[in-house]
């Protein structure tokens, strides 16, 4: 069975955003980009996969200008197999990225696609499930274990004040959560040995999709700041606060 | 000429940053405070490549460059000067056997040494022969088949818990002549260790001396010839000293990025310490000053790799340079903390003890000065560029 993992580049999860000056994005100009830590999860549990011995092949795709080629050669580091660039200098949204997936699935016929849940930018979390949707596979959102049982797959799926296990059958899309794994690190051996990996390029015109923007972003702006909190004098004054102030009693 | 790193070295760095985020830095106050050599850990370095950066690839090192390595051991710095210290020393003592040792004990150590299953010290300081390291009266005697050692090493690094000694010892006339290296098998009848010595920082590594009675050694265990001994060991510390500035630069910047974010968030007289302009300037001042540093111990590592004549020069000025300013700027960095600075609930007083003592070893910053000038006023050398 081969993995189809799709990854993307992002700003790296420890570093302080900072909105542009105009409002019109976040800054992205000489700020440290990393592997979307869900699609590092996805990643690992294709790798995981492929030692236990269920996968022949992983394939990991990332959608972006030729800079996202970096997380590509770290996921070959990883473990992956062979990587494909969409290649285009857009920011596409998630209905245009699952379109551009849903033609690599035609393409290669993968037993399972397995993607992060969200991205840290833009926390859409759409773009498995549209996926899903395109293809016609069942899928397994916000898994937190994954097993395969003959030709079904387990999964178990973080919801709201608990677990909830589905039987997939395959192929199918995975969205990873973040207990599912613990992701490795490239060692430095396998950094060297990844630049021999294959490493493709398409385009979307080459897959024949449309990825125009169908939103137009208005603002972006830093989320309000925190007021200082107060202190109380008593009980019943707190009682009171909590009821009209905050609105939660 | 390019001042940027490749591809490969942002990948090195972006793994071996993550690596000391995760499996350093949440443990360094822990392991300075506990005096906790962490074995386990380096084994997990070993796994990653750490351990045989710069041996080659026949005996599972990666054979990279030394610009490669300090790139990489940099980033490991900012995470625990201390362990990645001794990574360094550990990569210098493999590399002398790869390089130097027979086919026979290249395979007998290497393999595990690069792979950090097991760990190498590098043995030449005596108690009468520190910066004369020259006249160091450790002896190798050949008996045989064998050589034996007697003698004592002071401060060793990692004593009693590595399983190779790098030992220099005097198998024939005074002076550096007379000097043979050996890989000593550290669990040999005969080799006594002292007492783990209490030290300023360096914490979660052991420091001990080791005394060699009538140790009995195969002649085989000679690194290159008889007489190559001092040689050998100062080729070790040329890359040694690039490795030991590395880890100032690592850890100053450490120290900086702390001082940065603190200017932020600390406020007096109504304002960040960000808006003083004292406290800019300051932060200007250490800021240039890495830079500096950092650029001239790439330098010596390139003129390392490239087999420069004056390699030696260019490394002991690189690490005169760099372990001077890491300690300036994490003493600054430290200020810049006020009363919280001294305080061990933060890292900076760590980072400033952990820096002291790399003006001091392989080789103290007067010895580099004196190696230095050596070079400048020899007469008819090309000059320095
Ligand atoms: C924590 C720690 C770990 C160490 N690890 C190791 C190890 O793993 N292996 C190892 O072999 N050694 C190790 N050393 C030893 C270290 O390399 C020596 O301490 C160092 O070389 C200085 O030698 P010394 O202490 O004998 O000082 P000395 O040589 O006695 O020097 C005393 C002072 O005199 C100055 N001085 C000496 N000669 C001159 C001169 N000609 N001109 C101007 N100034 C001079 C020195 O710079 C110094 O300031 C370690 C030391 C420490 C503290």
């Amino acid at each position: 069975m081969k993995v189809l993992v799709a990854i993307k580049r992002v700003v790296d999860a420890n570093v302080k955003v900072r909105v542009k000056a105009d409002n019109s994005a976040v800054e992205l100009a000489n700020i440290k980009m990393a592997i979307n830590p869900f699609c590092e999860i996805a990643i690992e549990e294709a790798i995981r996969l492929k030692e236990k011995g269920h996968a022949s092949e992983v394939l990991v795709v990332s959608i972006g200008p030729d800079t996202c080629q970096e997380q590509l050669r770290t996921a070959l580091a990883l473990g992956a197999d062979r990587a494909l660039q969409i290649k285009t200098d857009e920011s596409p949204e998630p209905l245009a990225v699952a379109k551009l997936l849903k033609a690599v699935v035609d393409q290669e016929q993968p037993g399972m696609v397995i993607l992060g849940k969200q991205s840290i930018d833009g926390d859409n979390n759409q773009t498995g499930q549209m996926l899903a949707a395109l293809t016609g596979m069942p899928q397994g959102t916000f898994a937190s274990e994954v097993a395969i049982e003959g030709d079904a797959l387990q999964v178990t799926r973080e919801i709201d004040g608990g677990l909830q296990k589905v039987s997939l059958k395959l192929p199918a899309v995975v969205t990873t959560d973040l207990r599912l794994n613990e992701p490795r690190y490239a060692s430095l051996p396998n950094i060297m040995k990844a630049k021999r990996k294959p490493l493709e390029t398409q385009t979307p015109e080459d897959l024949g999709i449309d990825i125009s923007p169908r939103l137009t972003v208005l603002e972006v702006t830093n989320p309000p700041e925190r007021a200082a909190g107060i202190k109380v004098g008593s009980v019943s004054e707190l009682v009171e606060k909590l009821k009209n102030d905050a609105g939660v009693l | 000429m390019d001042f940027e790193l490749n591809e490969d070295q942002i990948a090195f760095a972006d793994m071996a940053r993550a690596f000391a985020q995760n499996e350093f830095e949440p443990h360094a106050a822990e392991w300075d405070q506990e005096q906790t050599f962490p074995v386990d850990v380096l084994r997990a370095a070993g796994e990653m490549g750490f351990c045989g950066l710069y041996s080659p690839e026949d005996v599972g090192g990666l054979g990279l460059s030394r610009l490669d390595a300090s790139i990489i051991f940099e980033q490991l710095a900012m995470g625990c000067t201390s362990t990645t210290a001794f990574i360094t020393i550990h990569n210098m003592a493999t590399w002398m056997i790869a390089d130097f040792g027979n086919e026979d004990t290249r395979q007998q150590w290497c393999p595990e040494l690069t792979a950090g299953q097991k760990l190498a010290s590098y043995c030449l300081t005596e108690p009468n022969a520190g910066s004369d390291a020259a006249s160091l009266k450790t002896t190798a005697r050949r008996e045989g088949d064998n050589y034996i050692l007697n003698g004592s090493k002071i401060f060793i690094s990692g004593a009693g818990s590595t399983d190779v000694l790098v030992v220099m010892a005097r198998t024939g006339v005074d002076g550096p002549k007379g000097i043979s290296a050996f890989a000593v098998d550290a669990k040999a009848e005969g080799i006594v260790y002292g007492r783990k010595e209490e030290k300023m920082g360096w914490n979660s590594q052991p420091t001990r001396m080791i005394t060699f009675e009538d140790v009995v050694v195969p002649a085989s265990a000679l690194l290159g010839n008889e007489g190559d001994g001092f040689k050998i060991a100062m080729k070790g510390l040329d890359g040694g000293r690039i490795n030991i500035a590395t880890c100032s630069i690592g850890t100053a910047q450490a120290a900086l990025n702390r001082a940065r974010e603190y200017m932020h968030e600390r406020k007096q007289f109504g304002k960040e310490l960000a808006n003083f302009q004292a406290l800019q300037f300051k932060l200007a001042d250490m800021v240039t000053e890495l830079v500096a540093a950092r650029q001239m111990v790439r330098l010596a590592a390139s003129k390392l790799d490239a087999g420069h004549a004056d390699k030696a020069a260019y490394c002991a000025m690189a690490k005169r340079f760099a372990t001077d300013v890491g300690f300036n700027v994490a003493d600054e960095a430290l200020q810049i903390f006020g009363g919280n600075g001294y305080i061990k609930e933060y890292p900076m007083e760590r980072y400033v003890r952990d820096n002291r003592v790399h003006r001091i070893l392989e080789g103290t910053n007067e010895i580099m000065r004196v190696i230095v000038a050596r070079r400048v006023l020899m007469e008819d050398a090309a000059d320095l560029i």
